[in-house]
């Protein structure tokens, strides 16, 4: 991932913003790390996505796309060799790079620095990543799976806020 | 128009990406190939950290446990608290020491019960990052004797078994998983069928006719039919049971307990072993009598 900065003068001069160097490989990293072994300790935090917070953050303060749907392949990638064989190489992969282009591409048109702008497209981006997460095994592995339940409704609002805080915190490793 | 062109790289890209993950997953199904040199360089890579989290996160929580939240339970003593902050503290990183001195022990008691059969204790460092999967990742590996398709269990009960081993860790399918699986018993009628998982905390028991009398809180074992578990292993209690036709809908509470797994054993054999399923406090993990010291199992090379 380059961390060049950008100005999109075309896009209604949304700032691209930069971070500081290797800030985004070392999130990525911090971020699937405490994602495996905090579910050890904290069981109910197997609601929490914190790869997907981060294609969300990094996809909606980059802004570009092309790198957006590639920081969402590798997370999701990523994601997928952890999480044992019984998940193909790809499943995730295909979530979070849909998540990472919408992000950035929704990232360059709006402001999204609002908290309540970062609550509402962290949920509606859960919500998109179980769907495609759902279309997959339907379709590509043609195995049963859930469209949406009560829990994952608490799980995607969960994600919400604590995205908002996250996304906070995140901020300060802006240039 | 430059932008327009942008656009359209990107849209390409995108589309680039997409069928490239498609036909990966295409050729993992058809292949039956799990893509395993990505996962042996990422756990590699990731699993010292997952130690030093795993490691990390322990004694944040043990802190937590026994200091932050026992505040609430005795604020008229606040003043008096805070004097004894250091001191708590201190307490505090003993009674995790001895908390996890407490769960070696039970794991070195039931080693030393069944001295003859090969077995090796391991401590889980990581989880499934995604509800995709129920699967944990343990400290000890191919170096250790693991490979795939062994048992794991604890002095509880049943698990589940190594998926996949790498040279330092090893993951593991826990029986909750939708694709696992285990071949069970009931210990009073003595009726085999299949265990598998749903996603869910409990288990279902899939091809018990409905004929056949099961009471909700009759216990279930590994019957070994699965050449995986040995037999007799605890596997859990009925929770529920329904009707059905042809056969009846059952559920069962694991005997291990599932979402507070911190250390487990792998089974390096798969030869009968002699268990007590059931003890008066319930817990299911001593030996049958004095005999029992040893497993009746004779050993094999891990």
């Amino acid at each position: 991932m380059t961390e060049e900065y950008e100005l999109r003068s075309a896009e209604t001069h949304i700032e691209v913003h930069k971070f500081f160097p290797g800030s985004i490989v070392l999130v990525t990293a911090i971020a699937l790390v405490l994602q495996s072994t905090a579910r050890v300790y904290f069981p109910k935090l197997e609601m929490l996505d914190l790869p997907l917070l981060v294609t969300v953050y990094f996809g909606l303060s980059r802004r570009n796309p092309s790198t957006g749907l590639l920081l969402g392949t590798v997370i999701g990638l990523l994601q997928d060799a952890l999480s044992g064989p019984t998940v193909p190489l790809g499943f995730y992969g295909i979530a979070k790079t849909i998540v990472g282009y919408l992000a950035s591409s929704i990232g360059a048109r709006l402001d999204t620095e609002h908290p309540a702008a970062r609550f509402a497209l962290t949920f509606g981006f859960f919500v998109l990543q179980q769907a495609v997460l759902v279309l997959t095994r339907r379709l590509l592995l043609a195995q049963p799976e859930l469209w949406f339940n009560t829990h994952l409704a608490v799980a995607a609002t969960v994600n919400a806020l604590v995205g908002t805080a996250l996304f906070l915190a995140l901020d300060r490793l802006r240039r | 128009m430059a932008v327009i062109a942008s656009r359209h790289r990107s849209l390409a890209l995108l589309g680039g990406v997409l069928l490239a993950q498609v036909l990966l997953l295409a050729v993992q199904i058809k292949r039956d190939s799990r893509g395993r040199l990505l996962r042996v360089w990422v756990v590699t890579a990731t699993s010292p950290f997952e130690r030093s989290g795993a490691w990390g996160v322990g004694r944040v929580r043990g802190v937590w446990d026994h200091y932050f939240a026992l505040r609430s339970t005795s604020r008229e003593n606040e003043a008096l608290r805070v004097e004894n902050d250091a001191l708590k503290l201190t307490i505090a990183q003993l009674q995790t020491k001895a908390a996890e001195a407490d769960r070696l022990a039970v794991l070195l008691n039931f080693r030393q019960a069944h001295a003859e059969v090969p077995m090796v204790g391991a401590r889980v460092i990581a989880a499934s990052p995604g509800n995709a999967s129920q699967t944990i990742e343990i400290d000890r590996g191919e170096r250790d004797g693991i490979k795939r398709n062994m048992a794991v269990i604890t002095p509880d009960g049943a698990v589940g078994k190594v998926i996949e081993a790498y040279r330092d860790a090893a993951q593991v399918l826990l029986l909750t998983d939708k694709d696992s699986g285990a071949g069970a018993m009931l210990v009073g009628s003595r009726v085999q069928s299949p265990v598998g998982g749903t996603g869910d905390p409990l288990l279902v028991m899939k091809y018990v006719p409905t004929d056949e009398d099961v009471k909700v809180g009759e216990k279930l074992v590994t019957s070994g039919m699965d050449k995986i578990f040995p037999r007799d292993i605890p596997l859990g209690t009925v929770a529920e049971v329904k009707p059905g036709n042809p056969f009846k809908q059952i559920r069962v509470q694991p005997a291990a307990k599932m979402d507070r797994l911190e250390t487990v054993i792998v089974l390096l054999t798969q030869t009968p072993l002699e268990f007590k399923t059931e003890t008066p406090n319930g817990t299911g993990t001593q030996p049958s009598d004095a005999n029992a010291g040893q497993a009746t199992a004779k050993s094999e090379k891990p």
